[in-house]
């Protein structure tokens, strides 16, 4: 009943722990912007804070790099549970132009798992607060996956494709 | 000092409120906004333009004859709109949406498939050697049914040799000549 309560009454407040990964410092500025009065995150009791042993979030931004996947993932586990974290800018969501580079992982879960992925190079102030809200519940999730065909009535695609997968390759 | 102060407090009294009321009230786009992508498959023609200049590469087709397959990974679009400048036929187009925050990335992934149109003699669709094909731009096209690498990207398998005349899909048939 206590946990419910203390549920109930502190799972409103995210206190953030913001991360750069190996971001140009785009995204870091947006997660700056968010917390100025015009955007003012700290209506929703979201604010910065300097440890994460003190944070209920990590902000991540930011392509995971190779030197700093060890510290991120201390970083993680250094977070008091229950702990979210959310991706923020299209580095951290898929690895942005560098996602197959060699010293790059290619996004932040690769290394944590991730809670809330925000998409956008930089994402607008606007979504950053979209995201949030949505890993705190309070809006509904928005996006879907577009799936579109053009082929004739009648043509089977799903046994075509299957067909296809199964002829050898020729030289063409 | 006592009147700065309050001269200070007549300021942000006169103020007023300037904070967006963002995720209850809507909060407009400005023009030329690019958000997330969309597209019509029914004006695409496969050729392949928003693939090459694509810079994070999350454009992939994979042509199989009669059907191309077009595979938008959009976890890593960075919203550039340059496959809306090159795209011959507008099949392709950004949008205002920007609420694309998502807990489950295959939210992100989509794709769309197309026909390829047919040859009037023989009935079957061909494929034509363009000049996007000529650049032997690798990686961001497959040919057929290619392995995936870790990223998802099908490298051309075997390499296609462009110098080789009358590219059909259609073989020859036994003991005709060409
Ligand atoms: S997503 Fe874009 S703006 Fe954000 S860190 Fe990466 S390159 Fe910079
Ligand atoms: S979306 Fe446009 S540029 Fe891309 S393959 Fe289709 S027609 Fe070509
Ligand atoms: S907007 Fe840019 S990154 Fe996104 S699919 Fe188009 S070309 Fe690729």
């Amino acid at each position: 009943m206590i946990a419910d309560l203390c549920k109930k009454m502190l799972g409103k407040s995210l206190w953030l722990f913001h991360t750069n990964c190996g971001a140009c410092n785009g995204c870091d500025i947006e997660v700056i912007d968010v917390l100025t009065p015009y955007y003012d995150v700290e209506r929703f009791g979201m604010k910065l804070v300097g440890s994460p042993r003190h944070a209920d979030a990590l902000v991540v931004t930011g392509s995971v790099s190779r030197q700093v996947a060890p510290a991120l993932r201390r970083l993680y586990e250094a977070t008091p549970d229950p702990k979210v974290v959310i991706a923020v800018g299209t580095c951290a969501v898929g690895g942005n132009i560098w996602f197959d580079t060699y010293n790059i992982l290619g996004g932040a879960d690769k290394v944590v798992p991730v809670t809330v992925y925000i998409p956008g190079c930089p994402p607008r102030p606007e979504a950053i607060i979209y995201g949030a809200a949505l890993a705190l519940g309070m809006v509904p999730k928005k996006v879907k996956p577009q799936h579109e065909q053009h082929v004739p009535r009648g043509f089977d695609l799903d046994a075509y494709i299957a067909k296809w997968q199964d002829t050898p390759v020729v030289a063409r | 000092m006592f009147k700065a102060k309050l001269k200070e407090a007549v300021i942000c009294f006169g103020a007023g409120r300037v904070t967006l009321k963002y995720p209850f009230e809507p909060s407009p786009v400005p023009p030329k906004f690019r958000g997330k992508i969309e597209f019509d498959a029914r004006k695409c023609i496969a050729c392949g333009g928003c693939a090459n200049v694509c810079p994070p590469r999350c454009i992939v087709i994979e042509d199989m004859g009669e059907v191309a397959k077009i595979t938008f990974n959009l976890d890593r679009c960075i919203q550039c709109a340059r496959c809306y400048e090159v795209c011959p036929e507008k099949a392709i187009w950004p949008t205002d949406e920007f609420e694309t925050a998502t807990p489950d990335k295959s939210d992100l992934k989509s794709e769309m498939i197309v026909w390829m149109s047919t040859c009037q003699r023989c009935g079957r669709c061909f494929e034509t050697d363009n000049a996007i094909d000529k650049f032997e731009s690798k990686r961001w096209r497959g040919r057929g049914p290619g392995e995936a690498n870790k990223h998802g990207i099908f490298p051309i398998k075997p390499p296609i040799d462009f110098s080789m005349p009358g590219s059909l899909v259609r073989e020859p048939e036994e003991g005709q000549g060409q």
